[in-house]
């Protein structure tokens, strides 16, 4: 199935979860906020979070600003 | 480099920042934007004395660099306080988001830099959909600290809210431009509960000791150090402005007069 990741279109598996997502993009260990359809899933959830099809996920991190 | 001898240190040395119940030795807040790479981002704000520094909030970039060095490696949380910001939001919306986004990566944490813009060319605040943002994070537990124009009833009414700090620009984002009205700044710090920080327009050490004689509690720059030739020296400049613009305000400007008046003493003159 289809789903939105950072503004890109992905397929991932029907019974793909949030946590199989970060995993497969290489994001697994690292620091990172999750949105999924606007709404925060907090770090301990993403084993849990299934996705579904046309999921909108903003996965975003601290880069430097002013 | 900067310390004194204790004998030669006044009592009143010890002068603290204290942002939302913590206090800060540093009166100098950095940005962590337009370096070279994260080694000089941390010399410079290493260099600045630096103990707030702002971070921004963006899209991880997926499957690309996996081995890229981490921002929070080179500044761990540990260390420094982290203040993200919501730089790049044009609604309140965008900036209440931006700001629940940073308080899960960064396990809760409350402190945050809110800056509404309002137009691309000036970077200038929107300071209607500010003060709306303002409102829903003050209500959801963040500590804000505002991004906002050098209007001393505004900042009043962000204060009045409830952020943590008030910070009004003293030019445009990044031009470097220095103080440019001084007396709407001496207005909003001599109004003002909460600190009052000059965030944006900083160009050279001048124009933060400037900013620091007048009051306020603090400066936060980026565009001024990170854009130098020199950015790690033009850092150390900078502390060293701000430590000498708050010892200056805090000693008290000599009366001013139009007038000479000898340093040294009339009598007993040879001639």
């Amino acid at each position: 199935m289809k789903i939105v990741l950072n503004g890109r279109e992905e397929d991932v598996a029907s019974d793909a979860t949030l946590a199989d997502l970060v995993a497969s993009a290489g994001l697994a260990g690292k620091r990172v906020a999750i949105e999924v359809n606007r709404e925060i899933v907090p770090r301990g959830d993403y084993g849990g979070r299934l996705l579904a099809a046309g999921d909108r996920i903003e996965v975003v991190h601290a880069i430097g600003g002013g | 480099m900067n310390a004194l001898p204790q004998s030669a240190m006044p009592a009143s040395i010890d002068d603290p920042l204290t942002i939302a119940g913590r206090s800060y030795r540093s009166r100098l807040l950095t940005g962590t934007g337009k370096f070279k790479d994260l080694a000089e981002t941390g010399r410079a704000t290493e260099a600045a004395g630096a103990e707030i520094v702002t971070v921004a909030i963006r899209r991880t970039n997926i499957g690309q660099k996996p081995g890229e060095p981490n921002l929070l490696d080179a500044l761990p949380p540990t260390r420094y306080t982290l203040l993200p910001n919501t730089a790049g939001c044009y609604t309140a919306d965008d900036a209440v988001r931006t700001c629940k986004l940073a308080r899960e990566l960064l396990d809760g944490h409350k402190l945050v830099k809110l800056e509404v813009l309002g137009d691309e060319k000036t970077l200038f605040p929107d300071v209607v959909q500010t003060l709306k943002a303002a409102e829903v994070l003050v209500a959801d537990g963040f500590d804000v600290m505002v991004y906002t124009s050098d209007d001393p009833i505004l900042a009043r009414r962000l204060e009045e809210i409830g952020c943590v700090a008030v910070m009004p620009l003293a030019a445009p984002i990044g031009s470097g431009l220095g103080i440019q009205n001084r007396w709407n700044l001496l207005e909003i710090v001599e109004n003002a509960k909460v600190p009052v920080l000059v965030d944006a327009g900083v160009g050279t050490a001048s124009d933060a000791s400037i900013a620091m004689e007048l009051g306020c509690d603090g400066v936060l720059m980026n565009t001024a150090i990170a854009g130098a030739k020199d950015p790690v020296l033009m850092a150390h400049a900078m502390k060293l402005a701000v430590e000498a613009g708050r010892a200056a305000f805090r000693a008290g400007h000599i009366p001013r007069k139009r007038y000479a008046s000898a340093s040294s003493p009339l009598d007993g003159r040879i001639a």
